[in-house]
């Protein structure tokens, strides 16, 4: 019954060894940096250190920046937050270390979530601009506020205790940052192979692409700024405990624009690129700070010239950081896929004939622009449907108004007997539509099979700190499965482990194509999937709409190019100046005087053309 | 409250509305930059300080840091337009460009080296001030900008802190760790019945509005100012009637940096200011431009006098607490921008 069935199993047979060259890798390194604290001076130790709560600060913001591409410079302000936290509640209050943690944490999301939630509904460049003025009137609470210290700080913050042991020891607390740092970069890795951080990816495509696959585009990226704001406050707690005091300074605005130039240099798309770039800055900071006052002859933090420099060069240079520099000369391990526990369930399909889209008089305005005017059809589940006309006839308003990215101004859009014509665009696809784009949007730096997974983000459910802690496995599996299984069904399970950024335009439709039936839709749109292909690429194309019409899939396309419309739908809806200018099969179509005139300027079938 | 003392108010008003003044030019400034070239350009503030320390350089006949700043940019920048030129295969032209940027620096740096001692009037030393201010812009423009021309508004972003970074150190390198003020174009106070103004500050704020009517005719007016409004509504459809993306970005950092150095030394006399001082006067003026959407220069300028205004009564009754309030005002400006903005779904790279 499915041929995907075989081509899992081969998938789960060919997966990596445990031990690859990649993992056998970085276990000699962990073994390495487990010695380090024994086994580097004092002094260095304590540097070490540093890198390392820094690191966890850069990690934040690389899921925050790299991933979904909003940013802050306000971490450090949030790194002051759960300093400043854990500060007051160990010496005026005398509570453990291990209870100013969680304080830190939570009043750090409630501020997170309070900037978001203010900021994130405008466009990518607010919430960076309000961070630096949250980051500023911190810096100056902190130290206006006598309670606090003023700018002098807190003094004699007690130390952690770990099981009765004090951790004073700068090489024990450096155990205790290491432990952070791999919890850290554990659940991000585990959120970026998730569900969850596949949509986060999708969010940099712009609000339209995830919205619509079910992604609740404002409440992703609030949580995001949520988790990567607390990392920075589980940083500033460390920080706390091992100065052992502290004041504003390490948490101004300049400190934090610190952290995203460790993460920018670094490498803003990798965790390792963040730990890499806090190492480097940190160091080079040491190293400068030593040897530019010594050759300008004054006193002064002269290393940001270098620092700024330096990020201007890497925007300039190398948008992706130094870490991918590095990573190209390490082994990569293949996607690991998982042994199938459950399977979703499958969404009841219209029995074939009966009505599953109806638009009844929609009608857009834009102004005193109708470009959707008083227009009706009906669509019947197996057919394939043609929506043409010529430039600016209304067909993409059309296509919006069915998808639900830009609602109408009036009449009635039923899907699958229900009203959708104000629903959102998530709510429309829950129901069963699914759809390609005119303009490609895939993730080209992951797999063919990670993007396909993307389509089937609505019929999961973990979120995401089941995500972060590897809950979701189940679910994972279910979506491995079905994306192999429409790879194979659209002819690119071959290449499913290999990146989508470098497959050609006609493959990177079809690629769509697989991820929008991943969601098991009732209905495809497809919008102007044949623009830019080239012929051998369109009969492909034709070839595999065909055998999913007789699948039993229903499709609603929009397409410029008349032979491939001619030639493979059921019937057409032609559209000229918002309106609707004719319907009917394609030979009743080609007949049309109206058509004709419509596409040629004028009507030849009366004064004999031949 | 003792704010609304009558022997008070109108002091910290006229206060208030002469910082407010400035922080609109910069507003001003920024909106431009940001709509014409989606940069958010955070690094106005330096270009204030520049304004006040080399008039300040000037006053005391010493040949202002200014002058090192501009001829590292003017070298840097040759260098990258020859370089582009020689791969493009026009040895020549690099070479005019190369010999052309020797001669400009050379030329500056005898004729700057000459006429700072002379302690020449302050008209003309806030003439040779901006001489030395404005062509920085186009130079930053050049090496840093240019380059990243199809960059998204974040990488700008970053890019422009990073500059913010760069510029404020190498103002302490040029002008040292020393604060200075400049003289006031107009000693004396006018009295408006029982209420002093300075006549400094009535200038202040004169001349803002006079700069404010100039952009104001030079958008409206001229070919050039239309073709940049051309760009901000439309890069793409600007380019393909022939607005080139680099001249108009050329041109606005020039206004720009034009009126970030006429604002320092308008605030100079009222401000002490050090190498660090910009990045908090610029964020003031980001704050009016917040409120204006970054879009809209009559909101944006309303917005950053209201700025002034605050900052000057806070300064009175909560000293302290001054730049708290400043900065936490655009919570509530954000979250009302927010609740008016409408969900537009927009393509992002």
């Amino acid at each position: 019954m499915f041929p995907g069935e075989r081509m899992i199993r081969q998938a789960i047979a060919t997966n990596p060894p445990r031990f690859t060259p990649r993992v056998l890798l970085g276990a000699g390194l962990a073994l390495l940096v487990l010695a380090l604290p024994l086994l580097l001076p004092l002094f260095k130790v304590t540097v070490m250190t540093n890198i390392m709560i820094f690191a966890i600060v850069a990690i934040g913001l690389v899921l925050l920046t790299g991933v979904v591409g909003l940013t802050s410079f306000g971490h450090a302000a949030f790194m002051g937050v759960g300093a400043y936290t854990t500060a007051v509640l160990t010496t005026h209050y005398h509570l453990s270390p291990w209870l100013g943690l969680p304080a830190g944490l939570l009043v750090t999301g409630l501020i997170a979530w309070f900037l978001g939630v203010v900021t994130l509904r405008m466009s990518g460049h607010y919430l960076p601009l309000a961070t630096i003025a949250w980051g500023m009137s911190l810096f100056y609470t902190f130290g206006n506020t006598p309670a606090l210290g003023g700018f002098t700080g807190l003094t004699d913050i007690p130390p952690v205790t770990v099981l009765g042991t004090a951790l004073t020891s700068p090489r024990q607390y450096a155990y205790l940052s290491l432990l952070c740092l791999v919890v850290v970069m554990l659940l991000t890795a585990f959120l970026l192979q998730s569900r969850v951080g596949r949509a986060l990816r999708a969010l940099r495509g712009g609000p339209v692409v995830a919205e619509a696959f079910g992604v609740n585009n404002f409440r992703m990226k609030v949580e995001v700024f949520m988790i990567s704001a607390m990392y920075a406050s589980l940083a500033g707690w460390l920080y706390a405990h091992s100065q052992r005091f502290v004041n504003p300074t390490p948490f101004s605005v300049h400190e934090g624009i610190n952290y995203l130039f460790m993460a920018v240099v670094g490498g803003i798309n990798y965790i390792l690129g963040a730990v890499f770039g806090a190492a480097l800055i940190t160091q080079l900071r040491e190293w400068l700070q030593d040897l530019l006052p010594k050759l300008l002859h004054a006193q002064g933090s002269f290393e940001i010239i270098v620092f700024g420099i330096l990020v201007i060069l890497t925007l300039q240079f190398a948008r992706r950081g130094l870490w991918p520099l590095i990573e190209r000369f390490l082994p990569q391990d293949r996607l690991r896929i998982l042994p199938q526990q459950s399977a979703f369930p499958e969404r009841a399909k219209p029995a074939p004939g009966t009505p599953l889209l109806s638009v009844r008089s929609a009608l857009k305005q834009f102004g005193g622009l109708k470009a959707v005017n008083d227009v009706s059809f009906d669509l019947n589940a197996g057919e394939i449907l043609g929506l043409i006309g010529p430039n600016g006839a209304g067909k993409s308003t059309m296509f919006n108004l069915i998808t639900g990215v830009n609602p109408a101004t009036s009449g009635q859009i039923t899907f699958a007997g229900q009203e959708i014509g104000k629903a959102g665009a998530g709510a429309i696809h829950r129901l069963g539509l699914a759809r390609t784009f005119q303009h490609v949007h895939l993730l080209p730096d992951l797999t063919l099979l990670e993007n396909t997974m993307l389509g089937g983000y609505a019929r999961a459910k973990a979120g995401m700190v089941q995500s972060m802690l590897h809950l979701e496995r189940a679910e994972e599996a279910a979506l491995q499965h079905e994306a192999l299984r429409q790879l194979e069904r659209v002819g690119l399970a071959a290449q499913a482990f290999e990146l989508a950024g470098n497959l050609a335009l006609g493959q990177q439709r079809i690629l769509e194509v697989a991820r929008a039936l991943v969601a098991d839709p009732t209905l495809l749109l497809l919008d102007e999937p044949a623009a830019g292909l080239r012929y051998g690429e369109k009969q492909e194309l034709s070839a595999l709409l065909k055998r999913l019409r007789d699948e039993g899939v229903t499709i609603l396309i929009v397409e410029h190019d008349m032979d491939l419309v001619m030639n493979l739908v059921d019937r057409l809806v032609v559209m000229n100046y918002g309106q609707k200018l004719a319907e009917g099969t394609p030979a009743e179509i080609r007949q049309n005087g109206a058509v004709r005139e419509a596409y040629l300027g004028v009507d030849m079938t009366e004064d004999g053309a031949a | 409250m003792q704010i609304f003392d009558p022997s008070i108010f109108p002091v910290l008003f006229a206060d208030g509305l002469t910082n407010g003044a400035v922080y609109a030019l910069l507003a001003l400034a920024l909106v431009l930059v940001f709509s014409v070239t989606r940069v958010i350009f955070i690094p106005i503030g330096e270009f204030v300080v520049f304004g006040t320390l080399t008039l300040a350089a000037l006053q005391s006949g010493k040949v202002p840091g200014t002058l090192g700043l501009l001829l590292v940019l003017l070298g840097v920048a040759a260098i990258m337009q020859a370089f582009g030129q020689f791969r493009a295969g026009q040895s020549s032209r690099g070479l005019t460009t190369l010999v052309g940027g020797a001669v400009i620096g050379a030329v500056l740096w005898f004729a700057i080296g000459a006429l700072a001692p002379m302690k020449l009037p302050l008209l003309l030393q806030s003439l040779i001030t901006l001489l030395l201010v404005a062509p920085l812009g186009p130079l930053i423009y050049r090496v840093v900008y240019q380059p990243l021309q199809n960059a998204t508004v974040l990488v700008l972003l970053i890019a422009s802190v990073a500059l913010h970074m760069v510029l404020s150190g190498l103002a302490l390198v040029f002008f040292g760790p020393e604060g200075s003020r400049t003289p006031p174009f107009l000693s004396g106070d006018l009295k408006l019945g029982q209420v002093t103004v300075s006549q400094q500050s009535l200038l202040v704020i004169l001349a803002s509005a006079m700069l404010m009517m100039g952009l104001f005719f030079f958008f409206e007016r001229t070919m050039i100012g239309k073709a940049l409004r051309a760009t901000a509504v439309n890069r793409v459809g600007a380019r393909l009637v022939g607005i080139s993306p680099t001249a108009s970005g050329t041109l606005t950092f020039l206004l720009a940096a034009l009126i970030g150095g006429v604002s320092g030394m308008l605030i100079g006399p009222s401000v002490a200011m050090g190498y660090d001082s910009g990045f908090l006067i610029g964020l003031k003026g980001f704050i009016g431009a917040i409120i204006g959407g970054l879009v809209s220069f009559p909101l944006a300028a309303g917005g950053a006098v209201l700025v002034g205004l605050i900052e000057s009564f806070a300064s009175f009754s909560l000293s302290a607490w001054k730049e708290v309030i400043v900065f936490t005002l655009i919570l509530p400006v954000l979250l009302w921008r927010s609740l008016i903005t409408k969900h537009i779904p927009e393509d992002e790279e």
